[in-house]
């Protein structure tokens, strides 16, 4: 097993945290330590963890401490080698096939090579970053497909051949764990769960992310958030939620509402499910964040 | 071992206690650990932790096993058992893990009498054993033609379908020096639906259970992807237990796993937790949902009621089926059941194998 301590001066979990902490992206000591090592030991990194707990955001951090442009992959069921690998530029083939005429012409040309995410990352496999989101939303053939890239980074392209990457690249895969992932893929991974941040953290990511916000706006709603979290919701808030609701409420309190209220009139950043708002609505007076500011 | 340079030993003996503790941890992983333990230092004993956390691919919900093999190899401390099913007032959600069985499994052996309740609850059903054997294997014959289907996002080649097939009529057009000499065309594939049996094991349905889990088993077996809970005090997920081809093996497995059969009923807060966990409320998105209950709720209906209000908006469709629909006079005249009634796409006759078998049988025709 290939390893390289130090990537593009990263050479512990400490100095990537501190990079990732320079770059906006607070992290935990595990999840730092856990995409430390899958960079250092050329693994892909997988976070798993609830919506709207940051593993996108976590993904483009690292891209951007390191320097390398994110390919995003969304996945979907149903997405297949065309959408992920590689695709022919039928129209232009056939039109060059008419051009030619007599004349030979080979059709399998790299100018008419649609690379997508997957193709892209393997031609430049120091300079990108790629993230395959949401893999969960992908069924089971996907999956599979993936896994072969995943081990040895080649891919076969039946009018080329095969193609492989010189060095390996970082990919980063995300989960919201909607369904389990096959034992195999995860295998390959380093893994990491990213749970809801404690609520100091949260509040320095609001303070962090939004700008306007005042540090005791953050720390009401981080404690209402962590609160409402707790309830059996259908969708309960995220970190993204958390920030937007600051924000949100910063706004109309500047605009003249009074405390409470600008919390309540926002509501629907935070409680995105209608089921959700009903269930707490004798009680929701309660969990709205209290004195702010 | 003894091949082993000493500093390695305790991390490839720590992969071994977690295989032993139900891990499953392939040698590569073991490698990435070690690998990964000399790139941290390790500094202290916390980066054996993390390391391993993330290369053995530790999911949230079984930290606690991890942590305890953890320290059991490492600090020298005990494994305390894992507990099971602690009774707690709160609703649990009981997804058996390869540890938990290895005790249930022990729990299993020494309980001879579990069989012979079984056969004395099946003396009471109205078919006879044949009959009912006949329903399953006539059951298991049609079910895989029989299947509700959805259209997938994938395409294939066909004759009349209902796209251009760009990529082969053009590779074929090249062969033919750019001429396109025929339009090729895709359809979608069809795939078969989820289908997620929901089955109230609580006391008042006692008669039918060992019934149902024989028509589940059957289901299990023939649709590619079926999922199977049990709902009383708790809510059990029974599929990996009914995965066993012969049934007798897999029926004692699964009431192995079901923890509280015959208990008492609090069917809302089974389905509000079976809701809260993303996984499983996945299972029944798009899903053809079957309910196996008469709906007697003992506390407050309110949770039942949006609960099932829920389920019915994530399904494609929701099938209620009610032993008490035998009666011929029934009308669903609870309070629960007429609140629940209109939710569901049929509500259908639960009292017997062959009405169950059937009604399964034509969840593919319109509701």
């Amino acid at each position: 097993m290939p390893v390289t301590p130090n990537i593009a001066g990263i050479d512990s979990p400490v100095a990537l945290q501190q990079a990732l902490v320079a770059a906006q992206y607070l992290a935990d000591d595990a999840l730092s330590t856990a995409a430390y090592l899958a960079l250092a030991l050329g693994k892909p990194l997988l976070l798993e963890g609830a919506p709207g707990v940051g593993k996108t955001e976590a993904a483009k951090a690292v891209g951007g401490v390191l320097g390398r442009t994110v390919l995003r992959l969304q996945c979907y069921e149903g997405i297949d080698a065309s959408g992920a690998l590689y695709e022919w530029n039928y129209p232009r083939q056939l039109l060059a096939l008419r051009r030619a005429e007599d004349a030979s012409i080979d059709l399998y040309d790299d100018r008419f090579l649609l690379a997508r995410p997957m193709l892209e990352a393997l031609r430049n496999p120091s300079g990108t970053l790629l993230l395959i989101d949401e893999i969960d939303r992908a069924d089971h053939e996907f999956e599979a497909f993936l896994l072969e890239f995943l081990s040895d980074y080649t891919i076969s392209i039946p009018e080329i051949g095969t193609m492989r990457a010189e060095t390996h690249p970082v990919v980063v895969l995300t989960s919201n764990r909607t369904r389990d992932l096959h034992e195999a893929l995860r295998r390959r991974c380093v893994y990491h769960w990213i749970d809801y941040p404690d609520a100091t953290l949260e509040a320095r990511i609001v303070m962090a992310r939004a700008s306007s916000v005042a540090e005791t706006t953050a720390q009401a709603v981080v404690a209402s958030v962590t609160q409402l979290r707790a309830e059996p919701l259908a969708k309960p808030p995220g970190v993204a939620e958390t920030v937007e609701w600051a924000e949100a409420a910063t706004l109309l309190n500047a605009q003249g509402l009074r405390w409470p209220e600008a919390f309540r009139q926002s509501i629907g950043v935070a409680l995105k499910d209608h089921d959700d708002l009903t269930f707490l609505q004798d009680r929701l007076e309660a969990l709205l964040p209290g004195e702010a500011a | 071992m003894s091949i082993l340079p000493r500093p390695i030993e305790p991390m490839v003996a720590f992969a071994q206690a977690l295989r032993g503790a139900g891990f499953a941890i392939a040698p590569d992983q073991t490698i990435g650990f070690i690998a990964a333990v000399g790139l941290l230092g390790p500094g202290d004993i916390l980066d054996i932790h993390k390391a391993g956390l993330a290369l053995f691919a530790i999911p949230p919900e079984r930290r606690g096993d991890y942590d305890a093999v953890f320290r059991s190899v490492f600090l020298g401390q005990t494994v305390a058992a894992p507990v099971i099913g602690a009774e707690e007032d709160e609703l649990q959600v009981h997804e058996p893990t390869g540890a938990e069985t290895d005790t249930e499994v022990e729990d299993d052996d020494s309980d001879i009498g579990d069989e012979a309740s079984a056969a004395e609850r099946l003396g009471h059903r109205t078919l006879t054993p044949g009959q009912a054997n006949r329903v399953l294997e006539l059951f298991s014959r049609d079910l895989p033609g029989r299947l509700p289907l959805r259209t997938s996002y994938r395409r294939r080649a066909r004759k009349s379908g209902d796209k251009l097939d760009i990529r082969r009529t053009l590779r074929e057009a090249a062969r033919h020096d750019g001429d396109i000499v025929r339009l090729r065309e895709t359809a979608r594939k069809r795939r078969p639906r989820k289908i997620l049996f929901l089955i109230d094991v609580s006391g008042s349905m006692e008669q039918g259970t060992e019934t149902v889990l024989r028509l589940a088993h059957a289901l299990v077996q023939g649709a590619e992807r079926a999922e199977v809970f049990t709902l009383a005090t708790r809510l059990t997920r029974i599929t990996p237990a009914l995965r066993p081809g012969d049934r007798a093996q897999a029926l004692d497995r699964a009431s192995a796993v079901i923890a509280d059969v015959d208990g008492g009923t609090r069917l809302g807060a089974a389905m509000a937790a079976f809701l809260a966990v993303p996984r499983y409320a996945a299972f029944a998105r798009g899903a053809a949902v079957v309910v196996i209950s008469d709906g007697l709720e003992r506390d407050d209906i309110g949770p039942l009621v949006a609960a099932v209000d829920r389920l019915s908006r994530l399904a494609w469709r929701l099938d209620w089926l009610t032993p008490l629909f035998a009666d011929p006079n029934y009308r669903p005249e609870t309070a629960a059941m007429a609140a629940i009634q209109p939710m569901t796409t049929r509500l259908g006759d639960g009292s017997d194998i062959a009405a169950m078998a059937d009604h399964i049988l034509g969840l593919a025709r319109a509701a």
